[in-house]
């Protein structure tokens, strides 16, 4: 088959009900190309891509390969024509093995021995892309780096040429980000092209040689990296330039609002993985947590949020001691939490947006009294979450799995922040946001500082953490390395602490 | 030719509404078929069920008979349903409803006047569907046993366990060699409105019952939970929802309202236990396909009861005038299930038929 040498898509249109998603959308990528894709929350990005794999088909326009019109109308008919796209949410069984995940569905093995045969092959492209995994370990036994690592050969097998990664570095940590970029470079000497869709315009300058902007479904703007920097590239978004600083007000931290002290977690795999945790959050401040994410991280704020059993130590919430404690209990104290996970935990993807917007303080008034649910009311505050923190949706009654990926992430962020917790506790608050929510969302956490609350941020991202804690914690294997301030710290021995190494701190030891 | 599964991007009141009803008229298309198969003009034998359920006075009383236990056990099964809780077993709720009901109508019957006696049997055979149903929520809350499973091996244990007594401990002693329990006293017994069987307190009861259930599911804290917890039980737990107590609850109600759908059989048209088939005629079944046409709403439930049981009357007429099978119904209404089963699949995803192109 020939390859693909140039791919267009030209005058796409598509609409939702009551969402006009693609306007009029051209698209060219030449071999060789890595083209980043950017836009605001719910501008269209995600639906185009989708068009693209055959997955949703366009009102009007076409998709043309090496001039030849192409007819996709699922994707075994864009696998056919060589593209192959991984969603943020990857699509592997958990159960199986890496092998089986990637001989499901395929349509050259051989009838018999086909373990034989797929064996040979992942070795054989694992070596030309750089791609390591083990054939036969389960996809729940992996990290996200390595089921996208399983995603991109699953795709490659399928003699994918051009590859479309939709926000592909939010699950990973830098440095499996950096692995990433490596493949997708030795990709593009293959002569594969990919298609990068990203929040993050530092990843777009340092990896893609051309961008293309969106924005409400039109494309408005496009360029070669070499000509364009950072600034420029965030003024093609939102029409502005974004703050690199957070103005705070002074304020001495208060008393202690959370105080965590020797704590034990389990894995779910039962193993220990927080060990002997302890920390303070007292009002007025903003404490980050700083680490490659897997080193307990997770299960620590799960077990502070009464989501998982704490082993050993305690938990006190405001001097009352709360340790394992009901989630419902716990969060009546004024906890709230942006959980890492969100799209798994924190919403009912069927369940229309007015209905999410109140999930887990459905319980208290004013949005249910005597066990009725005030749903007029809940749907005003819907409306105002909605408005505040710019959730971009058709209305309030769809399902909350219409929305964007980002604008599911604003809608629980506004749940979680609006309330006024005297704790809120966010874990990775802005991946997936464009840079103009994220900025939104930063200033919303300093916010929730000044006023008096105590927020708890837990981050991979280290400007993030410089930008707006008063404290960085830096956990390595479920303990803490060392805390420092961020004001009087150097960002490279945070960053030798996330890997393991103690430094010689100039910072308090809390 | 290769068959790809899609999800549907958008989807309307208007289509809902369309696929709605052409499922259902792919149904009547299908028994047609069947109908044709036996050599009997199915425009004829589908018009004769909805003349003889619907067309005559007659025909309506026990149309309207039949829809009372369909529209309470459906609106019991559209409440599960609703937390994904694939509840089977509801033949089962009923007929332990109807135990509970005669034990305490045998018992106390005798001394009690009807005003009092009557609450008490409604009270116990709530209890006694409801306990029933406790048993797969436990199952499957505390042990992750298949609920679809449990509830439908409990359907043999309860119906074994009813032969057992009305063939042993409970055999009616002026019943000679019959397997009935005695029948209950007089104040035990819901009286018929007119020369019909029609229980107007019974009739009541299910409407009442279903427009409640609906009220439940959407106005209450109660059905904001167990929707939360059947579409996605992860954000269940993180909105601190407690998932035991909530099922049990919402099983305790699903199985408690088949079991009043017992007392009803019962108290008003058998007015003593005999064997299950007898106490039940699948009506538990049925009803499964009564809360998927009432879009698992259960208020709509009423509706769609009442339309089913006009098939199970209108079936039952055909098969005696046309000399048809006495599984007839059974054939009408898997037929039914299954397109609508289908409708639904389709409203939510789009199916691509292919050609395969090496
Ligand atoms: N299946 C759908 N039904 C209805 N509306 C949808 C659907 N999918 C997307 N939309 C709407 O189309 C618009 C574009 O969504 P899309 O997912 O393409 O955005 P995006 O650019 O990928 O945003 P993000 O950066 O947040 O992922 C949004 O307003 C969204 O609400
Ligand atoms: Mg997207």
């Amino acid at each position: 088959m020939k390859r693909i040498e140039k791919l267009e898509m030209k005058g796409i249109c598509k609409s939702f009900v009551g969402v006009k998603a693609n306007r009029n959308v051209d698209l060219t990528i030449e071999k060789g190309d890595i083209l980043g894709l950017l836009g605001e929350n719910g501008a269209g990005k995600t639906t185009l891509m989708n068009i693209l794999y055959g997955l949703y088909m366009p009102d009007e326009g076409q998709v043309l390969v090496n001039g030849e019109p192409l007819h996709l109308k699922s994707p075994k008919d864009s696998m056919k024509a060589g593209i192959g796209m991984i969603h943020q949410h990857f699509m592997l069984i958990q159960k199986h093995t890496v092998l089986e995940n990637i001989a499901l569905g395929y349509a050259e093995a051989p009838f018999l021995f086909p373990q034989k045969y797929m064996r040979k092959r992942i070795e054989e492209y694992s070596r030309k892309f750089g791609l390591e995994v083990d054939p036969d370990k389960k996809i729940w036994e992996l990290s996200a780096g390595e089921q996208q690592r399983v995603e991109i050969l699953k795709a490659l097998l399928r003699n994918a040429d051009l590859l479309i990664m939709d926000e592909p570095t939010s699950v990973l940590t830098p440095p499996e980000a950096d692995e990433l970029f490596e493949i997708l470079r030795k990709m593009i000497g293959e002569g594969h092209s990919v298609i990068l869709i990203s929040h993050k315009l530092e990843e777009i300058i340092s990896i893609c040689n051309r961008v293309m902007v969106m924005r409400k479904g039109e494309v408005t703007g496009a360029a070669e990296i070499k000509d364009v920097t950072k600034v420029d590239l965030a003024r093609m978004m939102i029409g502005r330039e974004i703050s690199a600083s957070y103005e705070k007000a002074a304020l001495e931290p208060g008393d202690p609002v959370l105080e965590i002290a020797s704590l034990s977690v389990n894995s779910d795999q039962g193993l220990p993985i927080v060990k002997d945790f302890s920390m303070t959050v007292r009002r007025n401040e903003i404490l980050g947590i700083a680490g490659v994410s897997g080193n307990g991280q997770r299960e620590m704020v799960e077990a502070v949020t009464g989501l998982r059993r704490a082993e050993k130590g305690t938990v006190k919430l405001q001097g009352r001691e709360v340790t394992n404690k009901s989630a419902r209990t716990i969060h009546n104290l004024g906890i709230n939490h942006v959980p890492e996970e969100r799209i798994k935990f924190g919403t009912v993807a069927n369940l229309q947006l007015f209905e999410n917007s109140v999930l887990k303080k459905h319980h208290e008034k004013p949005y249910s009294t005597n066990m009725l649910m005030n749903y007029p009311l809940i749907k005003n505050h819907a409306d105002s979450i909605i408005e505040k923190y710019h959730v971009d949706a058709a209305s309030i009654n769809v399902p909350v799995k219409n929305l964007s990926g980002g604008n599911m992430q604003k809608l629980i962020l506004g749940r979680e922040i609006a309330s006024e917790p005297s704790l809120l506790i966010a874990a990775h608050p802005t991946y997936g946001l464009d840079v103009g929510a994220a900025e939104y969302i930063r200033k919303e956490l300093i916010h929730a500082r000044d006023r008096g609350g105590a927020v708890l941020l837990v981050s991979e991202d280290l400007e993030e953490l410089f930008q707006v804690c008063d404290k960085i914690a830096v956990m390595f294997e479920g303990r803490i390395m060392g805390i420092v301030d961020p004001s009087d710290c150097d960002i490279d021995d945070i960053g030798l602490m996330m890997a393991g190494t103690s430094v010689g701190l100039k910072g308090e030891k809390n | 030719m290769t068959v790809t599964i899609l999800p549907r991007e958008k989807t309307s009141a208007l289509f809902n509404a369309l696929i709605l009803f052409g499922s259902l008229l792919a149904g009547l298309v299908a028994v047609g078929v069947v109908f044709l198969a036996k050599g009997i003009n199915p425009f004829f034998a589908i018009g004769e069920i909805f003349t003889a359920s619907f067309g005559s006075a007659f025909g309506f009383q026990e149309t309207l008979t039949k829809a009372i236990p369909l529209i309470l056990i459906g609106s019991g099964l559209a409440l599960a349903y609703r937390a994904k809780f694939w509840n089977i077993g509801a033949e089962s709720q009923l007929l332990l409803g109807a135990v509970f009901a005669t034990w305490i109508g045998l018992k106390f019957g005798p001394g009690l006047p009807a005003w009092a006696i009557l609450p008490l049997m409604f009270l116990a055979g709530f209890i006694g569907g409801g306990l029933w149903g406790l048993i797969p929520a436990i199952f499957k809350v505390k042990f992750g046993i298949n609920e679809v499973i449990s509830t439908l091996m409990l359907n043999y244990i309860a119906a074994e366990f009813v032969k057992f007594l009305v063939v042993g401990p409970w055999k009616g002693e002026t019943k000679y060699g019959y397997p009935y329990t005695d029948d209950l006293p007089t104040q035990a017994i819901l009286k018929h409105l007119g020369s019909t069987r029609i229980s107007l307190l019974m009739l009541v009861i299910a409407v009442c019952t279903a427009l409640v259930l609906a009220f439940l599911v959407y106005r209450t804290r109660f059905g904001y939970e167990i929707r939360v917890i059947g579409e996605n039980p992860e954000a269940g737990r993180y909105a601190g929802i407690d998932f035991f107590r909530t099922s049990l609850i919402m099983m305790f109600i699903s199985g408690g309202v088949a079991g009043l759908a017992g007392v009803g059989e019962l108290s008003s048209i058998h007015h003593h236990l005999s064997y299950p088939e007898t106490i039940s005629a699948g009506y538990g079944f049925t009803a499964i396909i009564v809360a998927w046409l009432g879009r698992l709403n259960p208020g709509f439930s009423i509706l769609s009861g009442l339309f089913f049981a006009g098939i199970i009357v209108g079936g039952d007429a055909i098969q005696m005038s046309m000399g048809l099978p006495a599984t007839t119904v059974n054939v009408f209404n898997g037929l039914i299930l299954i397109f609508l089963i289908t409708g639904d699949f389709l409203l939510n995803h789009r199916v691509r038929f292919q050609r395969r192109v090496l």
